[in-house]
């Protein structure tokens, strides 16, 4: 009865992958907010009062997606909305898989496609360590240098390969620049080096920091990749990281592969502005600019105007950490400067306490637009204001935003760090599949195992006879849970990993082939039918089991060794050999009992 | 059995030929392990490679392989990398010069894959290691199985297996892949199949004929255990041919590896396992278990 049930689910689970795919809009928020569902009726209000017929709409993990029956409503409803949902919302053209919903409440998804089935984009980019560690010395470097600086202590200080060496021009303040290297940061490698009048400072990053910061790189990147694919409005966008130092990033259904790149070219950059108050923002939106000369126009996430003032207070690349942590039971964003952002910063809010402090966010790209009939390449600068505080003290290198509820503070740290010096980072690998070939493959994968799957349900036929006949039942039951545990996982479909389907049709039948093969020779040996089969299941089962597991640990190193597609080939074939195991021993078996159980037998059909 | 001698110098001499071929053709890796371009085009009508090569030449880029693939109208362009260029944004350049010509032509760039030279390097140190693990692994649980001298035949059969089938790659200079490794792994998993399918019969063959030398009882298992191995050679042989045919040039290089390595590892499970085993002086002693013995001394 177990089997059953087993089949049962299986089918039930295996069954959305027989709906095929419709297309589809995806609407999400710019901000990676939830959808609301007041944002929800707006947008179906707009299709139909357009008439535009769309055949579903649901929200999905925060994002609002829209079905139609055929690309023409797709396209044209598309356009409709990029052209008036504006720049809050994103609209992405997708495949939606046609489950029905009360399939989709429980969960049921057919299977994910890779990248080699579906067309897209596969970029790896990796973080350009050496340049990390040289740029974290050079602010090093400078801060140090304005601290002795301030003492006036007559000095050198320079970067040399990965190290700072500081040379003093006076030997007995040796002692003092050392005191003031671990005021500074008392975690750094600090040394002495050298005798005498020769004798140095060498300064060098620990093991810890280095590895600290090159998951600050990893972060800061992957954050900013991720913000510019959200941007690009593609579907099921995969930015994550690989390894150590590497950021895998996946663009299913992109076609230009080359626009991709670009946008993830970008630099972000971010400036701390005081506010200008004393005039209306809204009036000066109105008019287009502000009536002070000192003064520009922003806007935020909202669309909401701001006036800031000109010039900012501290930039960027003076930003060294953001992080987020409770005070006292209220999320908070932490800010460190380093020591010139740190002076600017004192600077400027020893006269402004009490008044208003604003982060600008600017990011620039380089695009392709048509002009005059040619596609040039132009600069592209958006400034956005993420957040604006009160200053509430005086504060330097360190200070606090607070005022925001949790998801403020979060996304705030977040592209406070997007917005920090970016570390570079360089691509390693790129593999982009056009849309005819994803399509190309699925259906010579599809065609490949359905033909070999029928040669062998008809050999089996053939030389087995009923017996034979079982166990092809047992190899389409066993497909069909192969699906199921497949559609389960989500785990990707890819090219080898059909290949892996094919495989697991040829080799499941050979524990059946091991049984029949077994009972034969039983028979043959004078056994009566009855005992054949009892001792041909029992003789067969240790064969089968070790010979299986053999095949399981050539997939799992597979599995562990391999990448992207590979990695898909071992997880089919794993599957494959459990369920197979399944279905072939206690399936079989099960089915057997049933039609030759208890019976007494003259012949075995076998 | 009989026949062992002649085919273990059969086996030893393709197995030579393997080497020597690997020793001085090498293989011909693709670009997941040398790292570089490759770009798959697809034309309307049939492409002329030749007039593809000046084209790309004209632009610098003299050292591309053009070659067809799959179809007349399908071409593959492969570009090792290039120390000074940035070999990322080739692609795109190349398909602008596809683009451009004499004619209008249309041209459809069907895939892309760059891949940086240290990635190629690690793909091809862990395809390397992956290899070396998986044959260690098995040998540990069959060791654990059986007995030491049947795993170190099964292992020789393995080893025999890969051998050849890397051979016939390097020989015809077929373009062995990241997919090819994948299938050469998935082939040791098949051999081990049979060869334990075939053990497994030997060693309850042991326990039950108590009369004849090791080499006959041998002999028995694999001729009680011929059909079985043939049956499920040929049902996997069916669907491995199945992908080979329709499974499109992506599969090909995957398909292949498999066809050769079933046949291979086929032939090593009835003849190499159990010889190597032979070789080292295994007996139905080596299988018995430690308990059964002290009964027998036990008794009068």
């Amino acid at each position: 009865m177990l089997i059953a049930a087993v089949l049962a689910l299986g089918i039930l689970i295996a069954l959305p992958n027989l709906y095929g795919k419709a297309p589809s809009i995806q609407v999400s928020r710019d901000d990676s907010g939830e959808i609301t569902d007041a944002a929800t009726m707006q947008i179906e209000a707009i299709l139909n009062n357009a008439n535009i017929a769309f055949s579903d709409a649901f929200v999905e993990e925060g994002r609002l997606m829209l079905r139609f029956d055929e690309v023409q409503a797709q396209l044209r409803a598309s356009e409709l909305l990029r052209a008036t949902l504006g720049k809050t919302y994103i609209v992405a053209l997708t495949l939606a898989p046609r489950t029905p919903v009360w399939m989709r409440t429980a969960g049921l998804q057919p299977m994910s496609l890779g990248l080699d089935l579906r067309g897209g984009v596969h970029f790896l980019f990796e973080v350009d360590m050496d340049a990390a560690i040289s740029q974290r010395l050079d602010i090093i470097a400078n801060d140090l240098n304005r601290a002795l600086r301030a003492e006036r202590i007559r000095r050198n200080v320079r970067v040399s390969g990965n190290e700072v060496r500081i040379r003093v021009g006076d030997q007995a303040n040796l002692d003092r620049v050392e005191e003031i290297v671990r005021d500074y940061d008392e975690e750094l490698d600090i040394r002495r080096v050298g005798v005498g009048a020769e004798e140095q400072i060498v300064i060098r990053l620990t093991d810890d920091q280095i590895r600290a910061r090159q998951d600050f790189a990893i972060q800061q990147n992957t954050i900013t990749l991720r913000n510019r694919v959200n941007a690009l409005g593609v579907a099921e966008p995969l930015v994550q990281r690989q390894g150590r130092n590497r950021i895998v990033v996946q663009l299913p259904g992109v076609q230009d592969p080359a626009q991709a790149e670009r946008i993830l070219d970008a630099t972000a950059t971010l400036e701390f502005r005081l506010v200008c108050e004393g005039e209306n923002a809204f009036e000066a939106q109105r008019r287009g600019r502000s009536l002070n000369v000192g003064c520009e126009l922003f806007y935020d996430r909202s669309q909401t105007p701001v006036l800031l003032k000109r010039g900012a207070i501290v930039t960027g690349d003076q930003l060294t950490d953001a992080s987020q942590s409770f005070d006292n039971g209220s999320p908070v964003v932490n800010v460190t400067l380093d020591s010139k952002g740190a002076d600017e910063m004192l600077r400027t809010t020893r006269d402004n306490v009490g008044k208003l402090m604003a982060v600008l966010f600017v990011e620039q790209s380089r695009e392709l637009v048509e002009r005059n009939g040619e596609m040039v390449h132009v600069n592209r600068t958006e400034r956005e204001v993420i957040n604006q505080a009160t200053i509430n003290g005086v504060f330097s290198s360190r200070f606090q935003i607070s005022g925001m509820d949790v998801v403020e503070a979060r996304d705030l740290s977040l592209l406070l760090r997007a917005g920090a010096l970016a570390v570079p980072i360089y691509k390693v690998e790129e593999r982009t599949i056009g849309p005819s070939l994803g399509k190309d493959n699925i259906d010579r994968g599809i065609n490949a195992i359905l033909i070999g799957f029928g040669l062998v349900v008809l050999f089996m036929a053939v030389y087995y006879r009923s017996f034979g006949v079982i166990a092809d039942i047992a190899l389409v039951v066993n497909l069909v849970l192969m699906v199921a545990v497949l559609s389960l996982l989500q785990a990707s479909l890819t090219l080898p990993g059909m290949a892996g389907i094919v495989l697991t049709v040829g080799m499941a039948v050979d524990a059946n082939v091991l049984i029949f093969e077994r009972i034969r020779e039983e028979v043959r040996n004078g056994n009566s039918p009855q005992a054949s089969i009892h001792s041909g299941y029992a003789k067969a089962l240790s064969t089968i089991a070790d010979a299986n597991i053999t095949t399981l640990i050539a997939a799992i190193v597979l599995f562990a060794f391999g990448t992207g597609p590979i990695k898909g080939f071992a997880i089919t074939l794993s599957v494959g050999i459990v369920t197979s195991m399944f279905t072939s021993i206690i399936g079989t078996r099960a089915l057997v009992n049933f039609i030759y159980g208890g019976r007494r037998l003259e012949r075995l059909p076998i | 059995m009989g026949k062992r001698n002649l085919a273990m110098a059969l086996s030893v001499l393709v197995i030579l030929g393997c080497i020597v071929s690997l020793a001085v053709r090498g293989l011909n890796f693709g670009v997941d392990f040398t790292g570089g371009l490759l770009l798959e085009v697809s034309y309307k009508q049939t492409a002329d490679l030749g007039a593809i090569r000046e084209q790309l030449e004209a632009e610098g880029f003299g050292d591309a392989q053009v070659q067809h693939f799959g179809s007349a109208s399908d071409v593959l362009i492969r570009m090792l990398p290039r120390p000074d260029v940035e070999t990322a944004q080739l692609g795109q350049q190349i398909l602008k010069v596809l683009q451009t010509g004499d004619v209008d032509v249309d041209v459809e760039l069907r895939r892309v894959e760059f891949v940086g030279p240290q990635v190629g390097e690690e793909l091809t140190e862990r395809g390397g290691t992956a290899m070396i693990f998986a044959i260690l692994m098995i040998l540990a649980y069959i060791m654990f199985r059986f007995q030491w001298k049947f795993a170190l035949g099964s292992v020789a059969a393995l080893v025999h297996d890969v051998f050849i089938v890397v051979g016939v790659f390097s020989l015809f200079q077929l373009p062995f892949d990241l997919s090819v490794l994948a299938a050469v792994l998935a082939v040791i998993g098949y051999s081990l199949n049979d060869t334990i399918v075939v053990f497994d019969r030997i060693r309850e063959n042991f326990r039950l004929i108590r009369r004849g030398t090791a080499a006959a009882i041998m002999n028995t298992s694999i001729n009680q255990m011929l059909g079985r191995t043939i049956i499920t050679s040929m049902t996997t042989m069916m669907v491995v041919l199945s992908l080979f045919f329709l499974g499109g040039e992506a599969v090909r290089g995957f398909a292949t590896a498999m066809i050769i390595g079933i046949v291979v590892g086929t032939y090593s499970s009835i003849y190499t396992a159990s010889s190597m085993a032979l070789l080292l002086d295994v007996s139905p002693a080596d299988l018995l278990e430690p308990k059964k013995d002290e009964q027998l001394d036990s008794l009068p």
